[in-house]
């Protein structure tokens, strides 16, 4: 089939087609290049004490470390803990956040008022609440998660709110004609024509989730990536700081990537 | 008598002031007929129709309209591109609650008499522009309205596509045997469409003239062609002051 429809296409097209795929190949190698480099780099300065190994650790000691966390059974159970963090308080933010803005969007009055306290929120450090969260929540999982979700919330509310406002007013103006309630234009248009808005925010609120999250362990945890990379520091295990850093940029692209696809998919037909 | 507009003035409120739309407006639309109503740009063309379909209540004056349905066919397709035109066809009948097989199955046979029934599957980005505002009529009348209110249907469509369109739109409101009120700026439009052009003077607007177009037969085709046409143009033009 696809041969058949290159024979169609003229010479000249057939070498731009190669011209084109070409250039994406070398932009695919040399991302990959640029990470060997980098690694290679690290793991020959680190042997030859360039640097002290000591300092800035080396992708064999990370490997290793890897090794002895799988052995002693907490590599899981680190990751386990920060990833379950991340995703309930990256949902939460987002479901709470939604509805947030419908409720904004369906009311003027409500958005006119609350307007002044989402400004604040949005540039309040929410760190600085630290304290306050330990005290009142005290120092389990549940204070983490609400960590990651006041970091994520305010921007999934502006940017679904954004979203639903930028929704074209003729589209608008035709349901209002068609005699449709505000339920009911909230359902046929407002919710599909923001969805790729919706994808939008995902994207944000996910890199925001694992912020939230790191910040909150490192105020208040036990285990986690967080934690092992508060402790490493303390204790001056930069090996552990290392992997845990390793691991989560690992995660933090996966998760990301996972959204992406999903936001490739949905957003097709728009 | 579908629709009277009796001594009806509508004034806009905004913060900087107050602004007169239209003032005093009498005209009427009989059963069957296709209304045009031309006048200088933000002349309020747009407040009429906005009027006209009980959105807007008229400041002072009365408009005598029954329980008439209406159907708004609005200057830019506005189609739902997460939908398939079929789907988009069902969208009145959806927000209208009147979302039975047996309305969904006028409204397919109507898409498939008027040369929609191969797209019916496709998205309306798949659509050329004469297409999309043609699917836009058809979802208009999905709902069975007894008027068709046009707020410059073409005016969005460059213009080989425009006399098209415009043809077909006639012709399919014509042959389903609608009401329609349109409005436009555009006078060899108005001629080549109407039973009765109805023109409006600059803001405030209120009623100039009436004309009652028979030359021609109903085919805007053939009126186009009509000595009658340029007459009949050169008489508008004078009464819009242009």
């Amino acid at each position: 089939m696809k041969k058949k429809q290159e024979n169609n296409f003229s010479r000249e097209h057939i070498a731009y087609l190669k011209k084109q795929k070409q250039k994406k190949i070398i932009i695919h190698v040399c991302r990959c290049l640029i990470l060997a480099l980098i690694i290679g780099f690290w793991e020959l300065f680190a042997q030859l004490k360039v640097v002290d190994p000591f300092i800035t650790s080396s992708p064999s000691r990370v490997i290793k470390t890897i090794g002895e966390l799988y052995n002693n059974g907490t590599l899981f159970r680190h990751i386990g803990i920060t990833l379950m963090e991340t995703f309930a308080g990256f949902a939460i933010a987002v479901i709470l956040g939604y509805a947030i803005a419908v409720v904004l969007w369906s009311s003027d009055a409500v958005r006119k008022v609350s307007e002044p306290y989402i400004v604040v929120l949005n540039s309040l450090p929410k760190i600085a609440l630290g304290p306050l969260i330990i005290i009142w929540i005290g120092t389990g999982y549940d204070a983490i998660i609400f960590m990651t979700v006041i970091v994520s919330i305010i921007v999934c509310i502006m940017n679904m709110l954004a979203g639903f406002v930028a929704v074209d007013k003729t589209k608008l103006l035709l349901m209002k004609s068609m005699g449709a309630s505000r339920a009911t234009t909230l359902r046929k248009l407002i919710i599909p024509a923001s969805l790729p808005a919706l994808m939008n925010t995902l994207k944000v609120a996910v890199g925001l989730a694992w912020i939230g999250s790191i910040m909150g362990e490192y105020i208040v945890s036990k285990a986690g990536l967080g934690y092992l990379i508060v402790y490493g520091g303390q204790v001056f295990k930069l090996d552990l700081v290392m992997t845990a850093t390793f691991i989560l940029c690992a995660l933090a692209g996966g998760m990301y990537g996972i959204i992406a696809l999903i936001e490739k998919y949905v957003v097709r037909q728009y | 008598m579908m629709l009277e507009f009796k001594d009806v003035s509508y004034t806009y409120h905004t913060k900087t002031g107050e602004t007169t739309a239209v003032s005093a407006l009498n005209f009427t639309i009989e059963e069957g007929q296709f209304v045009s109503v031309i006048g200088p740009s933000g002349c309020g063309k747009t407040t009429i129709l906005s009027l006209a379909a009980g959105l807007l209540k008229p400041s002072s004056g009365e408009i005598a309209r029954g329980k008439t349905e209406f159907g708004y066919m609005l200057q830019r397709d506005a189609l739902f591109s997460w939908r398939t035109v079929e789907q988009n066809i069902f969208l009145p009948l959806e927000v209208k609650k009147r979302n039975t097989s047996e309305m969904r199955a006028k409204a397919v046979s109507l898409a498939e008499k008027y040369g929609l029934k191969d797209f019916l599957k496709k998205t309306p980005s798949q659509l050329s522009g004469g297409m999309r505002q043609r699917v836009a009529l058809i979802r208009t009348l999905a709902a069975e309205p007894e008027i068709l209110l046009l707020d410059e249907p073409f005016s969005a469509l460059d213009y080989q596509t425009r006399l098209e369109v415009c043809d077909d739109v006639q012709g399919i409101i014509k042959s389903e045997k609608k009401t329609a009120l349109l409005v436009t700026h555009d006078i060899s439009e108005a001629i080549a469409l109407s039973d009765k052009v109805v023109v409006l003077s600059a803001r405030p607007a209120t009623v100039v003239a009436e004309h009652s177009i028979d030359f021609g037969g109903n085919v805007p085709k053939s009126r186009r062609e009509c000595g009658e046409f340029a007459a009949t143009f050169e008489v508008l033009r004078k009464e819009l002051g242009i």
